[in-house]
């Protein structure tokens, strides 16, 4: 299976995401924003970091850079794209998937692990998962997702969560929730399933080493599904 | 020609910046407020004379970069 990850100026998290993506079998390559073709690739990857330093909005420079008119054809016609952190920031900026990310509730940085419920099993991405529940890493400044109430309908009925901030348990109430996020969301897809953004970063998580192997499970299951 | 665009959050949308703000002024004696939003200013010089064309213009920054309309209003308010 064939990956690219694609570097923008302040992006911090590709080199992590390139790790992780060899590790479970992936042959990756690195692709500059200010390419514009993308090599042949079964997956691309947004990566987390401050592009062009947050500027303006988090994610909204990037998301008009001249790789994102390949990487959004390649979404529209059906092709996994999955932005992480500072990489769904991105994809909300494009329109890829719906919403935006705002400040953090509490205005203040969040470094930490947390749990995630999957959502939705129904796709590419989790499908044939066992867990239930993840422990991820995140580490963010705005990762507070917003949408308006008729998008958060549509979002419902077309079964886009993906994912949700809860408890060891599996239980995804406002306790639980470490940004202020709508319904608890951590991560969303557009309508056909094939993007995906998150504010976790499952790269983190590949060794026991760094405090957790859940990413390990996502990424092994990932591409045995695109497979 | 130079025309200006002020960007605000809308009603709806949560602003914690601009309640810490509130909360900081109300602090310093300035308790008459009722809430304070806080938003972005931008002044964009363009070689575009016909300040009808300008505007135009400037109404496509916005849309398309400036403001982001799920949560954001943008205003034009003058050109020079």
């Amino acid at each position: 299976m064939k990956s690219s990850v694609i570097t923008f100026p302040g992006s911090n998290c590709d080199r992590d995401m390139d790790v992780a993506l060899k590790k479970f079998g992936f042959k990756n390559k690195m692709v500059w924003h200010n390419d514009s073709e993308i090599p042949k690739s079964d997956l691309i990857i947004l990566p987390g970091g401050f592009s062009y330093g947050d500027y303006l909005r988090c994610g909204s420079m990037a998301s008009k850079s001249k790789i994102m008119k390949s990487v959004i054809n390649f979404a529209n016609s059906g092709g996994m794209v999955m932005g992480i952190c500072n990489g769904f920031q991105i994809l909300v900026e494009t329109g890829l998937v719906p919403g935006v990310l705002l400040r953090n509730k509490y205005l203040e940085f969040i470094c930490k692990n947390v749990f995630v419920k999957i959502n939705n099993k129904n796709n590419t991405y989790f499908k044939n998962i066992d867990n239930d529940v993840l422990k991820l890493h995140i580490a963010h400044n705005e990762g507070n997702y917003f949408c308006t109430n008729d998008q958060l309908k549509e979002i419902e009925d077309n079964e886009q969560v993906a994912i949700k901030y809860c408890n060891k348990d599996g239980v995804a109430d406002e306790q639980f929730n470490p940004n202020g996020s709508i319904k608890n969301i951590a991560g969303i897809f557009n309508k056909e399933k094939n993007v995906l953004g998150m504010m976790p970063h499952p790269e983190r998580m590949i060794d026991p080493y760094l405090s957790g192997e859940d990413g390990s499970i996502f990424f092994n299951n990932l591409i045995n599904n695109l497979k | 020609m130079k025309i200006s665009v002020i960007i605000t959050l809308k009603k709806d949308v949560l602003d914690p910046q601009g309640k810490v703000i509130h909360q900081t002024l109300d602090g310093m004696g300035f308790n008459d407020i009722d809430s304070v939003r806080q938003g972005k200013y931008f002044e964009i010089d363009t070689k575009e004379n016909d300040p009808m064309k300008a505007k135009d213009r400037v109404e496509q920054m916005c849309k398309k970069l400036l403001a982001n309309l799920v949560i954001e209003n943008y205003k034009i308010i003058d050109a020079q």
